[in-house]
């Protein structure tokens, strides 16, 4: 069973790929448009040069803002025995010790030096450096590698890359998600191809995205969306094959009642009407731009033809046809919407969806409690909440409502570790916080006993002190 | 049923989950004419559950009652019976993600262990990946074969019985991920390499000591491996109460001023006030182990 096939095809970058630069542990997501200038970390550069490489290649940005494969050569230093000293108590801090200036790092840049001459160039012209202990020469050498070196590896994106980039870049686009509290949505949620997933989201399309890549194609996926259009622009950005968005369905939260009592309807208007409708629109739409468009040459036309009726005429039978295929493109599109809408409302009403995962800047509860009706019983929920409080009330509610067990409110603590020889540390920084999730599994509803009867799902408090209670 | 896809009624064969209440829960082979033995009762699977919905509520003999949840890999993590120590969600969610799994991938793992993750991983390569599974000690070995049959999922996995820093994982150029937690992982990391495919993929390596992950981490190194780095992530949960805290009496004060209609609403000797808080449990798993991620380049 192993790899015969030697086709590296969607293992090369293409044009029109959706790709995601790196540079150390900064993430861009962009597309390969070919002569397009693209910004990363201070340089421009285009990424035409790019395709036909493999993803992960490791570029060079030369002159002109041209990419060029890096050499693994290059990547290395030398690691031979260096002169190194053995502490730092004869070191002083003047900020003296390298004698290159700023300007003089600036010829060296625009001579075309590559980072590792310039890095060779400053530890030559730095009077410390011998003396700094070998750690200290390692971890100087890293950070002027993180200044001066002007590569970018083009990664394939995937859900890891693009949670860890909007974390780091635009956290705010995310409700501050972090990673691994997107990855226990995904787990908890039991996020899995074939089942039917319902999101509701603000993070821009990553937990959509995250889910659908996690579905892999099968089943359905309906996003739930506030307002008048789906915004999942981060989607794109996942590169995923064409028919995977055959499993993407919206519907707008505006018809949730109505779909729940049964009354919305999804049914196609009688045709004559919907035309009528539709040209009387169109020509409403139509009268202001094409009175600015063709107010001047109309009144040129009239002037110079002022007698000569049949041009007239022709004028106006175009007028016409624009008018009758513009109210025929309206109607088209409408229907379109109509049977997006019927899908998806066909595939809630049963209300037996497998998942539920909300993220959003919304208040939680009211959303909570709106779409897990749609919930088979037996099916896991994840609600994620940048802030605590919100999902402390979502607990009290369903606690009150009934039907659902094992609810935990929960969040992750996450430490990163410098691995190194006689250097192994946690990190100095850490994520302040990555956000709250609530958890829980549907059961069926109990119609016979009311709801305050439900077993007290926390444990008793031993030693419990009078003014203590539970939920 | 099975672990990878879910059904709506219980049927005989089925491992179901039943759940007793907090944190308490117990899976169940449904067959016709078993009986199950729990503290609020007995249940009976002929009446009780077969043809019943999943997520129905049962009440057994004793009047007590519980619910039937339809099995999911995280279900099994805190209900299956242990031969090792288990990896927890927590974990399992994070490697997940980081190895980059989904539909379609396929996986190498060693040891086996209880199958806890193994069986996280079949559900998200399903339907189309596969599982590839070390395990050393033959009777773990072929236990976690039979629950994989059990619970409708073996056509997913293959479970070798060998010693995967000897003999590797049995594969080679198959694997888009490795997965170990075995005590030495940098001795099957040549092994990983051979495992996967020529274009690259993901590693991770769980050790519970950091001299086992500056071994793994050095060795990942020599072989090429890139973008190696390491984690820990931590599970903190917040439990929801209603606490009351006692409010002080300071005496009357002659400088209070009532408004008019509250004065009778706050007595001036009012014993507390209600909370909706939460607390944290009194202790909480503090460690479970390192997390090593990286990257095999394209060989």
């Amino acid at each position: 069973m192993a790899d015969n096939r030697d086709d590296d095809s969607e293992y090369t970058i293409q044009e029109g790929d959706y790709v995601v630069l790196k540079r150390g542990d900064i993430f861009k997501a962009v597309q390969i448009q070919s002569k397009k200038k693209v910004i990363f970390e201070k340089q421009w550069f285009f990424l035409d040069k790019a395709v036909g490489h493999l993803y992960s290649t490791a570029f060079e940005i030369v002159s002109g803002g041209i990419l060029q494969p890096k050499k693994p050569k290059d990547a290395e230093s030398s690691t031979d025995a260096k002169e190194a000293g053995r502490d730092n108590r004869n070191i002083v801090d003047d900020g003296k010790s390298q004698k290159l200036t700023r300007d003089d790092i600036e010829t060296l840049k625009e001579q075309g030096l590559k980072g590792q001459e310039i890095i060779q160039q400053l530890i030559e012209n730095s009077s410390t450096f011998k003396d700094k202990t070998e750690y200290a020469q390692d971890k100087y050498i890293k950070k002027k590698k993180r200044k001066y070196e002007n590569t970018v590896t083009i990664l394939k994106p995937s859900c890891r890359i693009l949670a860890m980039m909007y974390h780091g870049r635009e956290p705010g686009k995310i409700c501050h998600l972090r990673y691994d509290t997107l990855a226990q949505m995904l787990t908890l949620g039991n996020i899995h191809a074939g089942s039917k997933v319902l999101v509701f989201e603000t993070c821009a399309g990553l937990v959509l995205g995250a889910v659908m890549e996690r579905m892999g194609g099968y089943g359905s996926v309906i996003q739930m969306y506030p307002g008048g259009e789906p915004v999942r622009a981060g989607v794109e950005s996942f590169g995923f094959p064409a028919h995977f968005h055959d499993m993407l369905h919206d519907f707008p939260i505006c018809h949730v009642n109505a779909l729940l009592a049964g009354t919305l309807d999804t049914t196609a208007k009688d045709p004559s009407a919907a035309s009528k409708q539709a040209s009387v629109a169109a020509e409403e739409e139509q009268k202001q731009p094409e009175a600015e468009q063709q107010g001047n040459p109309q009144e040129q036309s009239m002037e110079t033809n002022s007698g000569a009726d049949g041009s007239h005429d022709r004028e106006k039978e175009e007028k016409e046809k624009r008018k009758e295929a513009k109210a025929q493109e309206k109607k088209v599109k409408q229907e379109e919407k109509r049977k997006k809408l019927a899908a998806a409302a066909s595939l809630l009403e049963g209300r037996n969806a497998d998942g539920l995962v909300i993220a959003s800047r919304f208040h939680p509860c009211p959303v909570l409690m709106g779409l897990i009706k749609f919930l088979s019983p037996s099916r896991p929920f994840v609600v994620y909440s940048q802030h605590k409080e919100p999902l402390i009330e979502c607990y009290t509610k369903l606690k009150e409502h009934g039907g659902t067990v094992n609810l935990r409110l929960t969040d992750t603590w996450l430490r990163h570790y410098q691995v190194l020889p006689n250097r192994t540390h946690p990190l100095l920084l850490m994520s302040g916080g990555g956000g709250y999730l609530l958890s829980g599994t549907t059961v069926a509803m109990d119609r016979s006993k009311p709801a305050g009867s439900q077993r007290a799902e926390e444990p008793a408090p031993k030693r419990l002190k009078l003014t203590d209670t539970e939920g | 049923m099975s672990f990878v896809e879910y059904s709506d009624l219980i049927q005989e064969g089925d491992v179901a989950i039943v759940y007793l209440g907090h944190e308490s829960l117990m899976p169940v082979k449904v067959q016709q004419g078993a009986q199950t033995q729990t503290r609020y009762g007995v249940i009976r699977h002929s009446t009780d559950l077969i043809g019943q919905r999943y997520g129905s509520k049962v009440t057994c003999s004793k009047g007590g009652w519980v619910y039937v949840l339809h099995p999911t890999p995280e279900l099994w993590t805190v209900s299956l019976p242990h031969r090792t120590q288990i990896l927890y969600t927590t974990d399992i969610a994070t490697i997940t993600m980081m190895l980059e799994l989904k539909p379609g991938s396929v996986v190498c793992e060693s040891g086996t262990g209880s199958g806890s993750l193994s069986h996280a991983i079949l559900r998200t390569v399903a339907p189309t990946g596969h599982l590839h599974t070390v395990e050393f000690h033959q009777q773990r070995a072929e236990k976690v074969a039979e629950e994989f049959k059990e619970h409708r999922v073996d056509h997913l996995v293959t479970v070798r019985n060998q010693d995967v820093c000897k003999d590797g994982f049995g594969v080679s150029g198959v694997a888009d991920a490795v997965f170990l937690d075995i005590p030495s992982p940098w001795e099957a990391v040549r092994h990983a390499k051979t495992a996967m495919k020529k274009h690259g993929g993901r590693l991770c390596s769980f050790s519970p000591c950091i001299e086992q992950v500056q071994r793994t981490c050095e060795t990942l190194a020599d072989q090429g491996f890139e973008e190696i780095s390491t984690l820990e992530v931590l599970l903190r949960v917040h439990d929801v109460r209603t606490v009351s805290l006692p409010l002080p009496d300071f005496g009357p004060d002659p400088f209070a001023q009532t408004p008019p209609g509250a004065a009778e609403k706050t007595p001036p000797n009012q014993a507390s006030a209600a909370l909706k808080t939460t607390t944290p449990p009194r202790e909480i798993p503090g460690h479970t182990g390192y997390l090593t991620f990286a990257t095999k380049p394209r060989t």
